[in-house]
């Protein structure tokens, strides 16, 4: 490790329960920044000795970056939130990677000595910002066949992916969905999804205030043969369909990311250590094999194979796109080490928050499963990119590194 | 058939069953919320209360049971209480003691639940709704609530669905009488959160970004026992009896008896301390009966009306649209007026304001005095100091007039003298384009005859502003004779923009404020003059209950001030308004105060005793009479000269110029109710009902 370079650790996450996109759901109601700022807060209240003006940073990630995602949204719910004038921020845009590449962009200020202490997060409220409202592609992408027109419609790469490969069969995806779901359900009802969720109060003027508590896409009943019978809205007879996507979501996350030292320093607890990240661009028509060649990268970076990784939290935003990459590297399709407690298919996926709620979901993992060493986080990227960080677990067992409690497990 | 409210813009109770982390069972969550905006806050009418009722009965059949019943308001709002614009609409005291009991009823299903209550005060709380919350077991407060009050005493009226018992009970009785009488009596100053939350009232304070989150987690420890919340026992017997006591005094030195409210919430304060709820409840009612059918309160209602609604709709103003813009000001003067001005129009309109004075040191000084003015309000928190920067750089003393050459308004706060003013407009007007408003703040001139010689008369106004000009509301707009449109819309826009409530006034001698004080009190001068005694004189008119004496109202005016109007006056109606020979002779030997004080007691200073005034002394009850026999002539002739429109204004200008009270309705309702109007002009000022019990 160079002299310049620190160990970086994720202290804690939280996120808001994830509401369905439309003029029904949960958030319409609710301002997007008033998610953020919410996280943000209850961060700051379960880390108490951390003092408020020790957050040198907040990146803020949203794929939409206007109305109540504008205005930079990192410093603007920064302000919002109460964090002391001084506290610098920013916002942030990767897509679906967004805080994802909050965290690694903190963790880069953090090598680099910048910043000891930052918050980073995401949100996206597709209620108010659609997806691709307000976008306006260049026309030369198709005029000069840049890239395909499907590359543009995520769904449609979702199809691509599908054709790559026979055995990539609708029904191999809605088992993977099905079996999401079972997942996340069984996740509930044994309390491991709600400590990571801060409540969030939500008025509707017709109804008054109500308070969200809970997922509000999951669709636990769900069978094989229900999936079955979907639509598949990007091509006649396709194999894509609403239950075998993750959802139009709206939701908010954040997680505190420390210089080790730092953290010890402040007594955070580290909650996982991270390892290496990448970001990998691939064919925009094909965009969910991104984290494939992202994680591989990661795995070269960290002098680690496949085989070291003992749980994978992987962004479904496609059921197919989690299939090819297990595929891709030999693991089976309901193998136990993969989104344990289920995924964005029950979940729900809004865009640049969903980075964060991996990384929470797998820190929580960590500290139940001292038997595993490295976890990975990994999301594939509209147009085309793949994201991924791997982590390490604190609370090893058989850490045999000399400086591992120097970290403190929780 | 039950009471209702015309119009009842009515506050809805919504129910919604929530599921906070850590709790087993549901907490109903009620919303108060008219739906509307937060500038209609909710208020109370008899529908609202029976749907709140309908509401509580339904949350009780929910199976299984709740765990908590918790009631909040839309955003910023609480609730304000009773329906005050349905008030008036009630005819007996059968109706009033309906809505008391319907009230009571509701609120009461919150105080005797066995399942536990919290009212969540997420922002305003005024009257019948901090009375609901008072009902609840528990209270959360948002740090951002600055408004919490029980200002019933302000309207003649009592608070009249549970305050008088539950606040007592709940932080002692010294801080209810301070709460529920001392405060509405002190221009009706209200809690911010963090005081109520020191003072007992509420059990927790949250910050406003997550209020409602939070509140509903402490619902849950307090539910799970993890919170226990143990109030200091508050007990009856001799420090009850002398706190309550100490509050008559405090209300007797103040009011000297004039009005009913704040005695009869006294009695119901004193009555708490040994009856139970439900005797307390009752007595209450009657009260709220009495009161609401009494004029007092319904010259209350009246006055908060018009401070309400007329104070920011001003009857006679030009269209808006014909308002100029003002982007830069010009203040002729630099004395105390002066500055007052510059840093009112700074910092009002954050437009450059200059300053000229022909003597540079007092321009200095009183730019100085400006920016000190600003600094306090940094202090007192009431500016930040960014703004304050931006202020005081606006605010600048230039020893040319020519300044003033691209300013859109100058106002003049120079002498009281009729040609020095004159001569200001004149060379004000080589400087100024000719479209700039030239403002005037005389007090009693014409402002016609400042005009008339001015190449560009329509563009003279009067601004007319009252001293201490930071507290005042009241600004009088003068149309002079050649006084245009366009100024005048100016004029009220800008009064406006300055958080001032503009009434449109004629030019005539001394306006209306000064008019009707002078009037009040050269009688007394004139009684004194004619061999009243001081004390005798001062005090006669304490059974109204005027924010002061008015010896002491010419002490503060300034006795050369108030010759001065007086002169005025007395140029124009010379045989209403005669020259007190005690005030000129007070000038004349540069006294501050026709008064001294010995043993605590008045005198008139020994050097204002001449031989001959001996010749009527009259009772207190007589001089009280004249004073309001020549109040209603003179507002009979004021009416007549169309100086205003209507005698709403007068009260109006009366309300926010001079802080008479709300239970005279300003003073035209009384003089009506009194019979005094009829005795001396033959006619009430207002039709009966208006502002007197139905």
């Amino acid at each position: 490790m160079s002299k310049a370079e620190r160990e970086i650790v994720f202290v804690d996450g939280v996120r808001t329960p994830f509401g369905k996109a439309g003029p029904r759901g949960l958030y319409t109601h609710t301002r997007a920044d008033d998610l953020v700022v919410r996280c943000i807060r209850e961060l700051l209240r379960r880390n108490p000795s951390l003092p408020p003006e020790r957050v040198a940073e907040v990146a803020i990630a949203a794929t939409t970056q206007t109305g109540d995602q504008g205005l930079t949204i990192g410093r603007s719910a920064a302000l919002l939130a109460g964090l002391p004038r001084s506290t610098p921020g920013y916002a942030i845009d990767r897509m679906c990677a967004g805080s994802l590449t909050a965290v690694t962009t903190i963790a880069g200020a953090i090598a680099l000595r910048a910043v000891d202490v930052g918050i980073a997060g995401g949100v996206e409220h597709m209620s108010h910002h659609p997806m691709g409202d307000g976008v306006d592609p260049n026309p030369r992408f198709v005029a000069e066949q840049l890239v395909d027109e499907s590359a543009l419609v995520m769904g449609a790469t979702a199809e691509n992916l599908h054709d790559h490969d026979s055995s990539l069969t609708r029904e191999r995806a809605d088992a993977y969905a099905y079996a999401s779901q079972r997942k996340y359900a069984a996740a509930v009802a044994t309390g491991r999804i709600q400590p990571d969720l801060v409540s969030i109060a939500t008025r509707d003027p017709e109804l008054g205030w109500g308070l969200a508590t809970a997922d509000e896409q999951p669709r636990p009943d769900t069978t094989v043969i229900a999936l079955a019978g979907l639509r598949t809205p990007f091509r006649p007879h396709g194999r894509v369909s609403a239950g075998n996507s993750a959802g139009l979501n709206d939701g908010a996350t954040a997680c505190l990311i420390a210089a080790a030292e730092a953290a010890a320093e402040l007594e955070l607890p580290a909650a996982m250590r991270l390892v290496s990240h990448s970001f990998a661009g691939v064919d925009p028509e094909v965009m969910g094999i991104g984290p494939i060649p992202s994680t591989e990268k990661a795995l070269h970076l960290a002098g680690l194979s496949i085989n070291d990784i003992g749980l994978f939290e992987l962004n479904e935003a496609f059921a197919v796109q989690v299939l090819m990459f297990l595929q891709h590297f030999g693991i089976a399709d309901d193998d136990p080490r993969v989104n344990p407690w289920g995924g964005a298919l029950a979940i729900g996926h809004p865009l640049a928050a969903s980075g964060v709620r991996l990384m929470t979901q797998l820190a929580r993992q960590f500290e139940q499963r001292p038997n595993v060493r490295y976890g990975l986080t990994a999301l594939c990227v509209g147009l085309g990119m793949g994201a991924a960080v791997i982590w390490e677990n604190p609370h090893y067992a058989d850490d045999m590194r000399p400086d591992a409690t120097k970290v403190g497990a929780r | 058939m039950s009471v209702e409210f015309p119009d009842e813009l009515i506050a809805h109770a919504l129910t919604r069953y929530v599921q906070p982390f850590g709790l087993e069972g549901e907490i109903a969550l009620v919303t108060l919320d008219n739906q509307r905006d937060h500038t209609k806050p909710t208020s109370f009418g008899p529908a609202g209360l029976r749907g709140l009722g309908a509401a509580l009965d339904a949350i009780a059949t929910r199976t299984p049971s709740v765990r908590a019943i918790a009631i909040t308001g839309k955003p910023y709002i609480f609730g304000a209480g009773a329906d005050v614009t349905g008030m008036p609409t009630l005819r007996s005291q059968e109706q009033v003691r309906e809505v008391g009991r319907l009230g009571h009823e509701v609120f009461s299903k919150l105080r005797d639940s066995a399942i536990p209550t919290f009212a969540f005060i997420n922002g305003l709380a005024l009257g019948g709704a901090l009375e609901l919350a008072l009902h609840c077991h528990y209270r959360t407060l948002s740090g951002g609530a600055r408004a919490i009050a029980l200002p019933e005493c302000s309207i003649g009226l009592v608070p009249g669905w549970g305050g008088s018992w539950l606040l007592p009970h709940l932080i002692g009785p010294e801080q209810a009488i301070r709460v529920i009488i001392e405060h509405p009596l002190s221009q009706n100053r209200m809690l911010t959160s963090q005081q109520a939350h020191r003072l007992g009232i509420g059990d927790a304070l949250f910050e406003p970004a997550d209020f409602l989150e939070r509140s509903l987690e402490w619902a849950v420890s307090v539910l799970n026992g993890e919170t226990v919340i143990t109030r200091a026992p508050i007990t009856g017997g001799p420090e009850w009896n002398l706190a309550v006591t100490v509050g008559r005094k405090i209300v007797d030195e103040r009011l000297h008896g004039a009005v009913r409210a704040p005695l009869k919430a006294l009695e119901l304060l004193q009555l708490a301390s040994t009856a139970g709820y439900a005797e307390s409840a009752e007595a209450e009612t009657q009260a709220l009966a009495e009161l609401l059918m009494g004029d007092e309160c319904r010259a209350s209602l009246y006055a908060f009306n018009l401070v309400q609604h007329r104070a920011k709709r001003p009857v006679g103003a030009p269209a808006a649209s014909l308002a100029r813009s003002v982007t830069k000001v010009g203040v002729v003067g630099a004395g105390l007026m002066a500055t007052q001005l510059a840093v009112l129009f700074a910092r009002r309109m954050l437009v450059p304001v200059v300053m000229t004075d022909i003597n540079p040191e007092a321009l200095a000084a009183g730019v100085a005095r400006a920016h000190a003015d600003i600094d306090r309000l940094v202090e007192k928190k009431r500016l930040n100091s960014i703004a304050a920067s931006r202020i005081k750089r606006l605010i600048s003393g230039s020893a040319d007039r020519s300044d003033f050459a691209d300013a859109d308004l100058v106002i003049e706060a120079v002498f009281e003298e009729l040609d020095i003013k004159r001569q200001v407009f004149t060379e004000l007007e080589e400087i100024v384009t000719p479209e700039c408003v030239l403002a005037t703040n005389t007090s009693s001139l014409s402002v016609s005859a400042m005009a008339e010689q001015l190449r560009h008369p329509q563009r003279v106004v009067g601004l007319h502003f009252f001293n201490p000009v930071a507290v005042l509301p009241l600004v009088e707009v003068i149309r002079g004779e050649h006084t245009d449109d366009a100024t005048l819309a100016t004029a009220f826009a800008v009064a406006q923009q300055l958080k001032k409530s503009p009434v449109g006034v004629r030019d005539a001698t001394a306006f209306v404020v000064n008019r009707v004080l002078l009037r009040c009190m050269n009688e007394v001068l004139a009684a004194i003059d004619s061999g009243t005694d001081v004390a005798t004189a001062d005090s006669a008119l304490n059974p109204l209950g005027l924010p002061m004496c008015p010896l002491a109202l010419l002490d503060l005016v300034g006795l050369p001030v108030a010759l001065h109007v007086l002169q005025s006056l007395h140029g124009s109606f010379s045989e209403r308004f005669p020259v007190s020979a005690t005030l000129r002779r007070a000038v004349d030997l540069g006294k501050t105060s026709l008064l001294t004080w010995r043993n605590g007691v008045r005198h008139l200073d020994p050097d204002l005793v001449t031989a001959e005034r001996v010749s009527e002394a009259l009772t207190s009850d007589q001089l009280r009479d004249r004073v309001l026999v020549a109040l209603a002539q003179e507002i009979g002739l004021m009416l007549d000269e169309q100086v205003v429109s209507e005698a709403a204004d007068i009260d109006l200008c009366m309300l926010l110029g001079a802080g008479w009270p709300f239970y005279l309705g300003g003073i035209t309702p009384y003089l009506d109710r009194t019979g005094i109007s009829e005795r001396v002009i033959g006619r009430r000022f207002l039709p009966a009902g208006v502002a007197t019990a139905p």
